[in-house]
């Protein structure tokens, strides 16, 4: 083979080997940017459905526990927290039940809910006996975990 | 899977969330285009012209990714969409190369007026196709990954049997080069310790999970950090005589290597103790000296390490020629199909680095790297998305044992710690470790496919109940 045809093949498979490369970051990227811990979305997600005014909360993180740090990023769909496998947010503690609590959307707020848990949901320091209005930055305690809403 | 929309709820349902899978197709394509480039280049290199074998090699390799992608399609829709494109890539560029390898071997055997030696590039193909093979298989057979955990004493054992057996058998069977790590029966030969690694990962994320509260039960405090209780150890213990059982009826520092990381990696997941990493480093270190002082292989590989160029002929000859093969590269390349990289022993399976660090230079063998940390990175993400522990414990370690292999076996090769005998996964050529990784990588994405599916909506949400019940204000304490 001529000597230009090879380092110009040579210098081409690289840059397209490095194009491969490229494409799979950006695929990493938008991932990312899909923003939530629990729930990873592909490209082209740009957060879930817009619905209501700038104050709805858009996230419900965990800030003390096992799980402190994570994100969910919240949509029209009901929360539902527990030890069991299903939950949107499985609790590995103790003193969480298999079917704790669940944070549910009424319209444009956020309300939570004990499911009977042995230990009780909390508001927080008032233990939640009914659905009750769950404002932005107010934290809830299940067992050893407390989450709050963020917008 | 399309999400239904929920009955008797105002908001409008959110789109199906995309699954990745055209995403998956596209670099799927593109890493076809790479590789069938790549083979054309090799051929055009050396031969001047083209043969059948790329024709062949080319169509194959197309048709077990198509294979791959529909059984993703079918079993795990919402599967990350980088792995296969990725482990694709890596398996195609290792097709490249040992097809590049086989030319320069037929070439020597030519000029020395012999036979052509065995083809070692349809060998591999036909490797690759019982891996698709077993991919597909664990899909379709492993539907939930919470069911393996059922049979982690099954697994456990199972692995057990597979790491120990090749120890046992006599030599005429299991010994090659002064490992004893294969069963060879008529002319193929399997590396059992491959599979045993994944039954071990199996059995051990199942135990952990059962057990942790056990290992995170605080011993006595030291120097800021809980050390476990002594009684505690015993599974470490137990993992680290396996590991010099394996290292010393085997003569494999590698796989002794691997499983002791393995196991000291899952512990530190499970219980977030930095203690268990002390204790276990501080184990690896007192194998290291026992091994040192024991052993006269492991010995002579330390030395080579220190000083290749002692022993150029004898000992040394095979990692210096590949740093020579890496330095004739530099940074470009000498370009596919124009470099030397057969004058390395091994060149194809453990020194696959080198072959393709001469041919490819630092800028390609960086791009390797780098899928290689997007294949590992997106195991451990599936392991951060999942929602269980055992999947979590299990993804965890399945990407590390293959970031910790191809540490083990790129330190090797490039002399940044002693040379150990493991074969680069999906890149270098090797039966055994290309089908085991395929399972592996069957599993990370049924795993994967877990942590983004979405969620189960049970047909009877108890709502309206909750929209009826008396909203009671709980009064927040000012």
């Amino acid at each position: 083979m001529p000597e230009l045809v090879l380092q110009l093949t040579r210098a081409g498979f690289l840059a397209l080997l490095w194009l491969f490369v490229l494409v799979a970051l950006r695929v990493v990227r938008s991932d990312l940017y899909a923003a939530s811990g629990l729930r990873a979305l592909v490209p082209g997600g740009r957060g879930p459905a817009r619905t209501g005014r700038g104050r709805t909360p858009r996230q419900l993180l965990v800030t003390q526990g096992a799980l402190a740090g994570t994100r969910i990023s919240l949509d029209s769909r009901p929360i539902l927290i527990g030890r069991a496998d299903d939950s949107t947010l499985v609790l590995d503690d103790d003193y969480a039940s298999t079917r704790h609590a669940r944070i549910s959307m009424q319209g444009d707020e956020w309300y939570v809910e004990d499911l009977g848990s042995t230990n009780g949901t909390y508001l927080d320091r008032a233990k939640v006996t009914g659905p009750t209005r769950v404002p932005p930055g107010v934290p809830v305690r299940i067992g050893k975990t407390v989450i709050e809403l963020r917008s | 899977m399309i999400p239904e929309p929920r009955t008797g709820s105002p908001p409008p349902s959110p789109a199906p969330l995309p699954t990745g899978r055209g995403i998956e197709l596209v670099l799927l394509a593109f890493a076809a285009v790479l590789v069938t480039g790549a083979l054309a280049l090799v051929e055009a290199n050396q031969e001047q012209e083209l043969t059948q074998t790329l024709l062949w090699v080319g169509l194959a390799y197309l048709a077990l990714f198509a294979i791959a992608h529909i059984a993703v399609r079918r079993f795990a829709p919402f599967a990350d969409p980088l792995v296969l494109p990725c482990v694709a890539l890596l398996n195609g560029l290792g097709l490249v190369m040992i097809r590049r390898l086989d030319l320069a071997r037929v070439e020597r055997a030519l000029a020395a007026g012999r036979d052509a030696p065995v083809e070692l590039v349809s060998r591999q193909v036909a490797w690759t196709a019982i891996g698709v093979a077993l991919f597909v298989a664990v899909m379709w057979v492993v539907r939930d990954h919470r069911t393996i955990s059922r049979y982690a004493y099954t697994a456990g054992f199972g692995g057990l049997v597979l790491l120990a057996l090749p120890g046992l058998l006599p030599s005429s069977i299991s010994e090659v080069n002064g490992a004893k790590l294969w069963i060879r029966i008529g002319g193929v030969g399997i590396q059992p310790g491959e599979f045993a690694k994944i039954l071990l990962i199996v059995f051990f994320a199942a135990f952990l999970v059962q057990k942790r509260d056990l290992f995170s039960t605080a011993g006595r405090r030291f120097l800021g950090m809980e050390l476990p209780r002594a009684r505690d150890l015993a599974p470490l213990v137990v993992a680290w005589g396996l590991s010099v059982g394996v290292l010393v009826l085997e003569r494999d520092l590698g796989t002794s290597l691997l499983f002791f990381g393995i196991v000291l990696v899952l512990l530190y997941v499970a219980t977030e103790r930095v203690s268990w990493l002390l204790i276990g480093l501080s184990f690896f270190l007192g194998g290291c000296l026992i091994a040192y002082q024991l052993f006269g292989h492991v010995r002579v590989r330390v030395q080579v390490w220190l000083d290749p160029f002692a022993d150029f002929d004898n000992t040394g000859f095979q990692i210096a020629q590949a740093l020579f093969g890496l330095g004739t590269g530099g940074v470009g390349g000498t370009g596919l199909g124009a470099g030397r990289p057969d004058l390395v022993p091994y060149a194809e399976s453990d020194f696959m680095l080198s072959s393709l660090g001469e041919e490819l230079g630092l800028i390609g063998l960086a791009a390797i790297l780098i899928v290689y940390l997007v294949l590992i990175t997106r195991g451990l993400r599936s392991a951060l998305a999942v929602r269980d522990s055992f999947g979590k414990l299990l993804a965890t370690g399945l990407a590390f044992t293959l970031a910790l292999q191809i540490f083990i076996v790129i330190g090797g090769a490039s002399k940044l710690i002693p040379l150990t005998g493991l074969t680069l996964p999906f890149l270098s050529y090797g039966g055994s470790s290309l089908v085991a990784n395929y399972a592996l990588v069957a599993m990370l994405l049924r795993i994967s496919n877990a942590a983004r599916a979405p969620l189960p909506r049970r047909p009877s949400t108890p709502l309206p109940p909750i929209a009826e019940a008396g909203t009671e204000l709980v009064e927040r304490p000012s």
